[in-house]
């Protein structure tokens, strides 16, 4: 276990130092990516370009570079290139709301998640069946920013029932920062409902003609008792795998497009609008921020898999 | 099938009655593509929603076709302060604005609002309205799906095929080579996805790329495709790579090994034929994923550049002017939703007419 634990540490630093190494050298190979002939501007001179390149550091080898960019952000000294904004303060101005975002659109989606795949394995076959697995089909394929562009032309800008966008904090008000993240949370969860609704169906389905349940019926147990206690619990494993690791890729900036549409000024909002002016400091700081969860919650979701499921041997 | 016993009764006889049933028709061996192919033609629902996605295919592919002869119009071309014969009656395109008094009242009516659909009252022209610069709907739908139907088939198919290779070298030579393969698909995982690609795609778009004797001008297709097709690598890449480990220790590959084939020929001829039905429902799902993520880039502004039009940007731009025009923004994600929703559809069909009880999925 504790070998286990170590290992997986040793390789989550790994991985984020890769995922940051790429990111900085696909900057430096990309052609408009050099910041200092950016900031310059188009009437500079090569001395100018120079004197910026050498007042950020970027005469200096590339893997000193990267290492001082990495370095930077983590002593919380990494500004933008261009607003001059403390990277590190940046994200976790955005945290709240992404947070928010975030969790809340994860408990629904849990939850319907699984109420759908309930009701479509105990429905399978007939008509209520189809029509379940097509809507979450359709769930599926609907682009979340699509989906929010129109939840929120007819809730919230043709008919004023919801807010328009924006963000309340839960401190100063939580009936409304419920109210305005209301619309967010639903259009972020609708691709999943859908999704883990026809996982759990076909892990159901699977799971019903395992042994262990024709035992448990043939013991005499309620119908609903087997479901329930032993067929859903079963079919659950692989399903929060998948939570673990989507939710951990929402909290990492995955949200951008919903924060996009809603106007949420949360983490994946910050990177977006970096990205524009293709600065690169805030760009790394999410990117590695986002990095961050999904190899913690990957690590999480292992352990979780093995403590759930005896037969999983933690090696 | 008249010869047939009460199945109850299951008697020695029961073998040679078969027979004797089974001799009336001669018995052909069916591939396994001709089987699935069978199985395939039953499932009507995932038929229908394939001819749903050769519809949009064709219908995209057409663009110029209809822009030049139905519409009389280019994707780009604007219409400003023209008019619109409708039904006898001249319509601006773009309305003027203004004061009008209908039957002693003062209506007011706002001026730069595009006319809206006008389905086939306008003999083809408008068919789905103007947007803000009095561009044909309709023709910027078609050329948007051509773009974004090129960039979803295109990037799934580079990613199909790297992630085939690199599956057939880590599956089958395993060692350092599988382990930094295996690793090389963790990060790929570890990525936040849409960021790099928004950053990726927004810096090529500047320049575009000039390195390796590889020469990209920006605006290119090319940017969002690659930019894409990297994504879902291990998606395929992992299922494929447990298969070849297990078709490794296959006696045929064994035969194969032992009549001195060389390794690129077992890859090639031994291995690969079995993963095709895997590879190729895979490859269905992930064009409907790409297709999503294409519209994605594009509605951040870091996929198809404007004016070039594509389904998500067309999206983008319809959102500013959705409460006047709400068709804009509506018209392009319709069309995304029925041609993932086809593909999906028709992925899952496919699947299940190839392996009834196949366990490769797609994961979104």
């Amino acid at each position: 276990m504790l070998a286990f634990l170590v290992r997986r540490l040793i390789g989550m630093v790994l991985v984020l130092a890769a995922v940051s190494f790429i990111v900085y050298f696909v900057f430096v190979i990309i052609p408009g990516g050099d910041p200092a002939t950016r900031i310059a501007g188009k009437l500079a001179t090569q001395t100018n370009i120079d004197e910026i390149r050498q007042r950020l550091g970027l005469d200096k080898p590339f893997v000193v570079q990267w290492f001082d960019m990495v370095k930077a952000l983590f002593t919380g000294e990494l500004r933008s290139y261009f607003t001059q904004l403390n990277v590190r303060q940046q994200i976790i101005e955005g945290l709240p709301v992404t947070f928010s975002l975030s969790i809340g659109a994860a408990i629904i989606w849990f939850f319907f998640g699984v109420v759908v795949g309930v009701l479509a394995a105990v429905k399978a076959g007939r008509l209520s069946d189809r029509l379940i697995t097509v809507l979450a089909l359709i769930g599926i394929s609907m682009p979340v920013f699509f989906l929010g562009v129109v939840l929120r032309y007819l809730f919230a800008q043709r008919n004023s029932w919801f807010p328009d966008g924006g963000y309340v904090p839960l401190t100063s008000n939580p009936a409304q920062w419920f109210y305005h993240l209301l619309l967010p949370w639903l259009t972020l969860a609708v691709l999943f409902i859908g999704f883990y609704g026809r996982v759990l169906r076909g892990n159901m389905l699977d799971t019903i003609n395992e042994d262990f349940v024709r035992t448990a019926r043939a013991k005499g147990l309620s119908p609903r008792r087997v479901l329930i206690k032993h067929v859903l619990r079963n079919s659950l494993i692989p399903i929060v795998t998948l939570f673990g690791l989507d939710f951990a890729a929402v909290l990492g900036g995955g949200a951008i497009l919903t924060e996009s549409v809603f106007n949420l000024h949360g983490v994946g909002w910050y990177a977006a609008t970096s990205v524009a002016s293709l600065d690169l400091p805030p760009l790394m700081g999410v990117t590695l921020y986002g990095a961050f969860f999904i190899v913690v919650f990957s690590t999480i979701v292992d352990l979780l898999y093995a403590w759930l499921d005896p037969r999983v041997r933690i090696s | 099938m008249a010869t047939r016993t009460d199945p109850t009764e299951l008697t020695l006889d029961t073998a040679a009655a078969l027979a004797a049933e089974e001799e009336a028709v001669e018995i052909r061996g069916k591939s396994p593509w001709a089987l699935a192919w069978r199985r395939l033609r039953r499932n009507r629902f995932a038929l229908l929603f394939l001819g749903v996605f050769l519809l949009i295919v064709v219908a995209c592919a057409l663009a110029p076709v209809y822009a030049s002869s139905v519409a009389h119009t280019t994707p780009d071309e604007n219409h400003i302060g023209e008019n619109v014969t409708v039904g006898g009656k001249q319509i601006p395109v773009i309305t003027k604005g203004g004061i009008k008094f209908v039957n002693g009242q003062t209506e007011f009516h706002p001026g730069g609002v595009p006319i809206g659909p006008q389905w086939w009252h306008a003999r083809g022209r408008f068919v789905l309205g103007a947007d803000k610069n009095g561009r044909d709907v309709a023709v910027r739908l078609l050329y948007g799906g051509r773009n974004s139907l090129v960039i979803g088939i295109g990037s799934s198919v580079i990613c199909s095929v790297l992630a085939i290779c690199l599956a057939l070298i880590a599956g089958y030579y395993g060692g350092v080579l599988d382990w930094l393969i295996t690793r090389f698909f963790d990060l790929i995982w570890a990525f936040p996805v849409i960021l790099l690609g928004i950053a990726l795609g927004t810096a090529l778009q500047i320049n575009g790329f000039h390195h390796f004797g590889i020469t990209i001008q920006p605006g290119s297709l090319w940017i969002p495709t690659l930019v894409i097709s990297y994504v879902l690598i291990p998606y395929i890449g992992r299922p494929l790579r447990g298969q070849i480990l297990s078709l490794r220790e296959k006696e045929f590959v064994e035969a194969a090994v032992a009549q001195g084939a060389s390794s690129a020929r077992i890859m090639a001829f031994e291995i690969l034929p079995n993963l095709a039905s895997s590879a190729l429902v895979l490859f269905t799902l992930i064009i409907a994923n790409n297709i999503l993520t294409e519209a994605a880039l594009s509605f951040l502004g870091a996929g198809v550049q404007l004016p070039d039009p594509s389904w998500g940007n067309m999206i983008s731009e319809g959102q500013q002017t959705i409460i006047t025009a709400p068709w804009l923004g509506i018209a392009p994600g319709i069309s995304i939703v029925l041609a993932v929703l086809s593909l999906n559809v028709f992925g899952d069909g496919l699947r299940d007419a190839l392996d009834p009880r196949a366990t490769v999925r797609v994961e979104h």
